[in-house]
């Protein structure tokens, strides 16, 4: 079997298990699956901006908020239904990241993850200063006849469910497709030596400005689907918090892997889930857990499994 | 999560009632749907707590605990509810309100709970009510939010255990205009809590024939406030004052060097020093000044036989402490709110005949045609009024003037002052 074949059995397989899984999963678990398939999908979104173009960003809650309140107000202000309330959201991904690209990528390093956490913080309190519309950290309720997109009740755990998968599908394919093209090979050069493939003659500044707004626009529309499938859009998504859970989940799952991401939201939500079963203390059993995963599997669990037995793993 | 159940003797347990069976001559003789429906009843009610264990809710989320463990225990030891006992099944939702909402999740499909129940924090509620209303899960809310008298949430959502802000805020006006001034200038954290203190008493003030000179917002991350005092003018008469979180001894202080002797009156809402000790040092300054209690702290000269009990019960001293750590402040003035709530969830159950989770559409209906409640050990801090069209009770509220380090009630306003037109009508939502 070529690499190939094994890269498209083994991401078609997730895709089918997780079809087949809707059927299986008891409700509590088809529910959090949904959940995490839409995280996810914000994962991958800071993936290739992270993971394969070596761009560490610390504001990412900036474009998840940004989807989320472009959907959100369309459909609380504007009365928009939610198909276009969706475009909405990853329009206004699109926008601010374009905006954010061009002024933080003139910074490089340390300088680029406080710009981008600057920034962040700019438009988390942008939502508390404008509580008229946003009804700040509070946050608002999208209605259950609002989430209504053309016949189907997108508040139904079926619906749900189906919806999210095909989020996490379209974002996962574009980012294996994104992986093996010139493009995302540029971006790993970019990430492995930024010198050198100045040298080559690719315009890096372009290039990285692609991987802000193609990763801004995917965590957006993450925003703007979890904002929609689970009827609530709030502060607290655009706080800090928010731009570090996707830095947990890709450095877990393995940075610059196309499926580390789902791994580590996966395993990062079970292991919360898990541990606030047994205390109350649970972060720190999920703060260990990354301490040592860090030191025994510096590359995430995705990024091990490439580096020990398949090679192939894009 | 954790458990609590707590064992009643009175109660009839499921391995008493298979030995009577057993032992019975004609238990053989029985129908198989009358020992299906006695395993059945035996079962213990379960009760999810969404509890504020960690975050910024922490403190409070102790005392909501406390206070529901002891509510409890002391439905448990009355005999449970439908003869069954009550079991809290708690879980932390980090006081945030995506966790909140899988926690709801959780009640609702993994624990099986018949209830949902305890919250605070206006955004984890927010948060969590679409995914209670989708599951169909009674959630029983303990945040003294308007979110629910507004009509923003649905038909599963209720608040019968504790007042909504509006009303809090409107009752406060009579009080303010008629016993402190007209002039008032107003000082609030600017978020969504604040908004609300501005637009509900602004409008309250107005209608008293007051008038809010100055709105002072205080952005959220603010840490000194200085700045801000000489934006107060200088015909203000009273300060009305709703500061939150942890600068909020820093906000007292630095007002205090700013005023020196010769301050305005002084109006503020507790939630401000909810689990901080009045007599803290840098708190001086609040002596002779007035506060909103949902609750008095301080157990008062004329206290009521009711009060004395929940606070035996719950743990509470004289000074509003626990009575194992005088240093450790209840958040006296919004907890009793969770001994209420499961106190009506009790009455609801009772009501309606609840059996299981086919009962809730009847547990709700049950709760929505509630409307007096009378002042008892139910309802430890006062009757109240509930209007089953918005979920939302009614209650009576206090103003206590800070008098040598403690809160000494001044005032009690009636329930009348806090009620306001409908803003929605839940029983029109299918259940």
């Amino acid at each position: 079997m070529s690499a190939t074949q094994k890269m498209i059995a083994l991401h078609g397989g997730l895709l089918g298990l997780l079809f087949v899984l809707q059927f299986l999963l008891p409700a509590y678990h088809h529910g959090n699956l949904a959940r995490v398939m839409v995280l996810a999908s914000y994962a991958i979104g800071y993936n290739i901006m992270f993971g394969y173009t070596g761009l560490l960003s610390l504001g990412h809650a900036l474009f998840f908020a940004a989807g989320m309140y472009g959907m959100g107000l369309a459909v609380n202000l504007g009365g928009v239904a939610p198909a276009p309330a969706l475009i909405a959201g990853v329009l206004a991904g699109v926008v601010v990241s374009a905006a954010l690209g061009l002024l933080a990528l003139r910074t490089a390093g340390v300088a680029f993850m406080i710009v981008t956490l600057m920034f962040a913080q700019a438009g988390y309190l942008a939502v508390l200063y404008f509580g008229a519309y946003t009804r700040g950290d509070e946050g608002f309720v999208i209605q259950q006849a609002q989430r209504i997109m053309w016949g189907i009740d997108l508040s139904d755990p079926a619906n749900r469910y189906f919806a999210a998968y095909a989020l996490f599908a379209i974002c996962l394919l574009l980012s294996l497709w994104v992986v093996q093209r010139p493009f995302g090979r540029v971006l790993v050069a970019i990430r492995e030596n930024e010198e050198r493939a100045r040298m080559l003659g690719y315009d890096v500044f372009r290039h990285k400005l692609g991987a802000v707004v193609l990763s801004g626009t995917i965590s957006a529309a993450a925003g703007a689907a979890y904002g929609l499938l689970f009827g609530y859009v709030g502060a607290s998504f655009a706080s800090v918090q928010y731009s570090i859970f996707p830095l947990l989940w890709v450095l877990l799952g393995g940075a610059g892997t196309v499926l580390g991401p789902f791994i580590g939201t996966l395993f990062m939500f079970y292991l919360i889930d898990l541990s606030s079963g047994l205390t109350s203390a649970y972060m720190l059993i999920a703060g260990v857990a990354l301490v040592v995963l860090t030191l025994f599997a510096p590359q995430g669990l995705a990024g091990e499994l490439r580096s020990r037995i398949w090679r192939w793993l894009p | 999560m954790t458990k609590d159940s707590t064992k009643t003797p009175a109660a009839t347990t499921r391995r008493g009632a298979l030995k009577t069976l057993a032992a019975g001559a004609g238990a053989a003789s029985l129908p198989l749907w009358a020992r299906y429906a006695q395993a059945q009843t035996s079962e213990p009610i379960r009760i999810g707590f969404q509890v504020h264990r960690t975050g910024i809710g922490a403190a409070y989320g102790r005392w909501y605990d406390r206070t529901t463990m002891a509510a409890a225990q002391l439905i448990n030891e009355s005999g449970g509810i439908n003869g069954r006992m009550v079991e809290i099944v708690a879980e932390d939702d980090g006081t945030d309100p995506k966790r909140g909402a899988e926690v709801v999740e959780k009640f609702a499909s993994q624990h099986n709970c018949d209830v949902g129940f305890g919250t605070l924090f206006s955004h984890v509620v927010i948060g969590s009510a679409p995914r209670a209303g989708e599951l169909k899960l009674p959630y029983f809310v303990v945040s003294e939010g308007h979110h629910v008298a507004s009509g923003m949430l649905n038909r599963y959502t209720l608040q019968p255990g504790i007042t909504d802000v509006k009303s809090q805020v409107q009752a406060m006006a009579p009080f303010v205009s008629q016993n402190l001034g007209k002039k008032v200038t107003m000082i609030f954290p600017d978020f969504a809590f604040g908004h609300d203190h501005r637009d509900y008493f602004t409008a309250a003030i107005e209608a008293q024939g007051g008038e809010v000179l100055e709105h002072i917002a205080i952005p959220p991350t603010e840490t000194t406030f200085t700045k801000y005092f000489p934006k107060i003018p200088r015909d203000t008469e009273v300060i009305y004052h709703v500061m939150v979180g942890p600068a909020v001894l820093t906000f007292v202080k630095e007002l205090g060097e700013f005023f020196g002797p010769s301050r305005p009156e002084m109006f503020g809402f507790i939630d401000s020093l909810e689990a901080v000790d009045i007599a803290s040092p840098g708190l001086e300054f609040l002596e002779g000044s007035y506060f909103w209690e949902g609750n008095p702290r301080y157990a008062q000269a004329d206290q009521s036989e009711y009060d004395k009990l929940y606070r035996a019960a719950v743990g509470v001293d004289a000074n509003g402490a626990s009575v194992s750590d005088p240093k450790d402040i209840s958040t006296y003035a919004h907890m009793f709110g969770c001994w209420e709530t499961l106190h009506v969830i009790k009455a609801g159950m009772e009501a309606s005949g609840y059996a299981g989770p086919g009962d809730r559409a009847k547990l709700i209906e049950a709760v929505e045609s509630m409307t007096d409640m009378p002042h008892s050990i139910a309802h430890p801090q006062g009757a109240k009024l509930f209007n089953g069209k918005t979920h939302q009770v009614f209650g009576h509220q206090y103003i206590s003037k800070v008098e040598g380090g403690k809160l000494v009630l001044q005032h009690t306003t009636s329930i009348e002052d806090t009620l306001y037109p409908d803003e929605v009508d839940y029983t029109t939502q299918p259940l």
